[in-house]
């Protein structure tokens, strides 16, 4: 099976945002939420500065606690790519699995259910890249099967220095930020 | 454009679309369908898709309307458009955000409190266009046509203008000139014969060494720089960024040099030095077209890194390995000329510096520096002849400002109002422009307002200087509405349209629609033959052999790809006059101005101050756009960036709230602190474009600080007019 995920070259991000603007409208996120974001980390001491800008959105876990805690399997691994989904309809709006997260991916959408990117698999299984991928104008986002070694995104593991985020938390997150 | 560089427009839109209709083709069928069927008047069920051009910005990126059920769903890039190639800068995403915006315009409005109160009674698209037609005919015959000023920004003013010059004036501006790329554009006419223009002509996207000096890429949007600058980056080059601020783009260089903010000119003459005291640059090229090199070889070898080290704080060896690196690429190594150029007073000539450094890499019309922008000719529309104005423009009297050609001054017409010399002006109109943060020194500009018979502000939202207006005239947005074609020197032909996607919610009306009536009320209806802009662009299309209807499907039509690079042993013809590139301007000399770029100290700021830098944000442009949900839903207020050092030793914290009191005693709103490492100690740096401080514009007002309110001191620059604005500092007011 495949196992979607996505690889960010943080050479070439500038931190604009389309990417949470495209998503905002695509998903129709109510205001003042977001499902992706950016971060900037920045050290050192003027003028010798070291600095990464990222994307950040769910990873969509292998080993996704917020899907293990979920007491009414709302919070789920879609059958397609294995991506964490929720199931609007049987959320009760607990927050056990935003309490899980560790990359605060997720918050209760105003009509009581928990919300959080899909990967927009809605556009990918008609074949379109998700819209945060789509439009970036830096061209820094990759989608693809982690899982085949072809893919762009493998290809692209393979070739770069790269790193996840938190991976100590164990949960095995499917996005990789190249350096 | 002056005269020269006509010429050269005229002589490379040549071209025509020939085969261009039939081999353009778009890779997903795109159909500008009707989204209310004709027959029920009802909103048309499911997904349709438009297209048009956006105009968050003036870049004016293809662009494809997504309507759900009816309704504005979202916007994305035309794969078709050069600009865009598919993909909008996050302004131009959030672009559904401005027809959606709750403080926009609803009807047009009369003043009835003094002007500024912002007091206004709602009346018809009648009486506001009877009241100002009036006005108009009375400045008219009391004072001439000059007496009237349109002030404008964007494609949108384009029937305006029409209506100006068709009413006799001259006195058409935009602040794009004097407070913005005009230095640039100067320098390199001055240099090389020809100007940058816009898009810029810059080849970024095969450039190998990319040397950004005064240019925030990635912070500045303009879409197709980016995606060329991270096109770039892919594909390994070199990238050199010059900032006193640790930007986006310095954090993308392999070389980041923390200049001290107004020494600019005194790297470039050091790199300059270097590449002519080591003999690495482009000699075949140098002996072949320079001018006056002789002269400039003998000047430049006072400038060497040791004495830039003591201006700029770049150590010597960084600015040797810096040019060394440029040397290695050229002619692939582009100098980037910036766009935002009118900073300390002396920016034509600074300019010009970063012309002559690109002319040391021979790179003009090379593949990786500058290419030869080409064009599709869309003939104008056949108008009757502009009556002749007998006073000429008021903007740059005696020629005081001997290279301003071609563009207005906006600042010069502000003189003019002020001063009633060379004659009085009595009435501004002024288009989709916020001119109390466009122009420096706001006070100067509400004096000039005051002095007026006729103000008249056009534009989408409440902006500050609506507020001072007799009539505001609410203009539909982008997406309600058709504009002017877009047919721009690029690096290939195309022509794209604005045209409506969806109906404007309240009363708001097209520009095209107001200039027309209008006309019809100044009696210069001759002058809009035209029934609608329908048949105006469908006129303009079917001379270049075009049709609207064509061109209302595909959004976008290109033609074949042309020459953009001359060739290895091409011959090259400059436009300047002696018709090489010119390291030494007689031109200059003779007007009595440095042949050859000098080095001006800049003044330092007094003990306690900081100098005022301010720049861009990838999710506004200027102040107009503070007001979008979704753009100012990731930034609504801006920040005052501190060195953190400096914040530490001040007690002030990151996060905390400060007034900044500016050399004059101006005192700011309170703005946001971002104490960081990435900015140097001896300035502060903000987003231009917010602390907008009208009553009417209610979700932007008071939000962070105005850098504009802080610019009362700016420098004119002698060679062209340009108004220098980084020589204002500021200090923490503790009092507030
Ligand atoms: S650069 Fe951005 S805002 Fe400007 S026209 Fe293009 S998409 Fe629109």
């Amino acid at each position: 099976m495949a196992r979607y995920g996505m690889v960010i070259d943080t050479k070439k991000c500038v931190g604009c945002q389309d990417c949470v603007i495209a998503c905002e409208a695509e998903n129709n996120v109510p205001e003042g939420f977001c499902r992706d974001w950016i971060t900037t980390e920045s050290s050192g001491k003027f003028p010798t500065i070291e600095m990464e800008i990222r994307t950040e959105r769910c990873n969509h876990c292998t080993d996704a606690p917020c899907v293990s805690c979920c007491p009414t399997g709302a919070s789920h691994y879609h059958d397609v790519g294995g991506v964490v989904l929720v199931t609007h309809g049987e959320c009760i709006g607990c927050k056990a699995c935003i309490a899980s997260c560790p990359y605060d991916a997720r918050y209760v959408h105003p009509e009581g259910y928990v919300d959080k990117c899909t990967f927009c698999i809605h556009r990918v299984e008609n074949g379109k890249d998700p819209a945060c991928v789509s439009v970036c104008p830096t061209h820094c986002m990759y989608f693809g099967d982690l899982d085949d070694p072809s893919s762009k995104v493998s290809q692209l593991l393979k070739s770069r220095k790269n790193h996840s985020l938190i991976p100590e938390a164990g949960t095995k997150p499917n996005i990789y930020y190249l350096t | 454009m002056n005269s020269l560089s006509r010429r050269r427009f005229l002589k490379i839109t040549g071209a025509t679309f020939g085969a261009a209709v039939a081999v353009s083709s778009l890779s997903e069928v795109v159909k500008g369908a009707e989204k209310v069927e004709v027959k029920t008047g009802k909103k048309v069920k499911g997904i349709q898709k438009i297209p048009t051009y956006c105009d968050i910005c003036f870049w004016k990126c293809g662009a494809i309307a997504y309507l759900k059920d009816g309704e504005l769903w979202k916007i994305e890039g035309n794969p078709d458009d050069p600009l865009s190639e598919g993909r909008l800068c996050p302004r131009g995403t959030g672009g559904i955000g401005a027809h959606f915006d709750d403080s926009r315009l609803k009807a047009p409005l009369i003043r009835k409190g003094p002007r500024g109160s912002e007091e206004f009674v709602q009346v018809t698209w009648d009486e506001a266009l009877n009241y100002i037609a009036e006005k108009m005919k009375k400045i008219k015959s009391d004072f001439g046509p000059e007496a009237m000023v349109l002030f404008s920004h964007g494609v949108g003013g384009n029937f305006l203008k029409h209506l100006m010059h068709a009413y006799g004036t001259p006195n058409d501006t935009a602040p794009s000139f004097a407070q913005c790329r005009g230095p640039r554009e100067v320098g390199f006419e001055l240099t090389f014969g020809d100007v940058i223009g816009s898009p810029e002509r810059t080849d970024l996207r095969n450039s190998k060494c990319i040397v950004l000096i005064g240019s925030h890429l990635g912070e500045n949007m303009h879409n197709t720089q980016v995606q060329e600058f991270s096109e770039a980056i892919e594909k390994g080059a070199t990238i050199i960024t010059v900032d006193p601020r640790f930007s986006v783009a310095a954090g993308k260089a392999k070389y980041y040099l923390p200049i001290k903010p107004g020494t600019d000119m005194a790297l470039l003459l050091a790199w300059m030095n270097v590449l002519v005291t080591e003999e690495l640059y482009n000699k075949k090229f140098i002996e072949k077209y320079a001018y006056g090199f002789e002269q400039f070889q003998y000047e430049i070898a006072q400038y060497t890194p040791e004495w830039a080290y003591i201006e700029t704080t770049i150590d010597p060896e960084v600015i040797r390995e810096t040019a060394r690196e440029m040397a290695r690429y050229m002619p692939a190594t582009l100098i980037h000329p910036g766009r935002h150029t009118s900073w300390y007073g002396d920016d034509a000539q600074r300019s010009r510096a970063i012309a002559l450094l690109n002319a040391l890499m021979g790179n003009w019309g090379k593949k990786g520096g500058f290419y030869n922008p080409t064009s599709v000719n869309i003939p104008k529309y056949p108008y009757p002849a502009y009556p002749k104005s007998e006073k000429g423009a008021a903007d740059n009297p005696n020629h005081k400002y001997p290279f301003a050609e071609g563009e207005k001054l906006s600042t010069g017409l502000r003189e003019a109002t002020l001063t009633e010399k060379p004659y009085p002006i009595k009435g501004w109109f002024v288009y989709g422009t916020n001119l109390t943060q466009a122009l420096p020194n706001t006070q100067e500009t509400i004096n000039a307002i005051q002095k007026l018979d006729l103000m008249v502000v056009c534009d989408v939202v409440p902006s500050e200087i609506a507020g001072y207006a007799d009539v505001v005239l609410p203009e539909s947005v982008y997406v309600e509405r058709y504009d002017d074609l877009n047919n721009p020197l690029f690096r290939e032909g195309f022509v794209s349209l604005r045209q409506p996607v969806v109906d404007s919610p309240n009363d708001q009306k097209p520009n095209w629609w107001i200039a027309k009536k209008l006309a019809d009320k100044l009696g210069l209806q001759e002058y809009f033959p035209w029934k609608d802009v329908e048949e105006y662009l469908d006129t303009r299309l079917r001379s270049a052999g075009l049709s609207l209807p064509q061109l209302k499907e595909k959004g976008v039509i290109r033609a074949p790809k042309g020459k953009i690079y001359f060739d290895e042993d091409e011959e090259i013809e400059f436009y300047t006059s002696t018709g090489k590139v010119e390291f030494y301007s007689h031109k200059l000399k003779d007007a009595g101005f440095d042949p050859i770029p000098k080095y001006t100290k800049p003044e330092e700021p007094p003990a306690g101050y900081f100098r005022l830098l301010f720049g861009r944000s990838p999710v506004h442009t200027f102040s107009k756009t503070q007001s979008n949900r979704f753009l100012s839903g990731l930034m609504d207020e801006n920040e005052v960036w501190l060195n953190y050092d400096i914040a530490k030793r001040m007690g002030i914290k990151n996060g905390d709230y400060i007034k900044l009191k500016n050399q004059d005693g101006i005192v700011s709103n309170k703005v946001k602190v971002k104490a960081t490492e990435r900015i140097r100690t001896d300035c502060v740096y903000m987003v231009h474009g917010f602390g907008q401080r009208s009553k009417m514009y209610r979700q932007t007002f008071n939000k962070g600080a105005s850098d504009s309110q802080l610019i009362t001191k700016y420098k004119m620059d002698p060679l062209m007019g340009g108004t220098g604005m980084n020589v204002n500092f500021v200090t923490i007011d503790w009092e507030a």
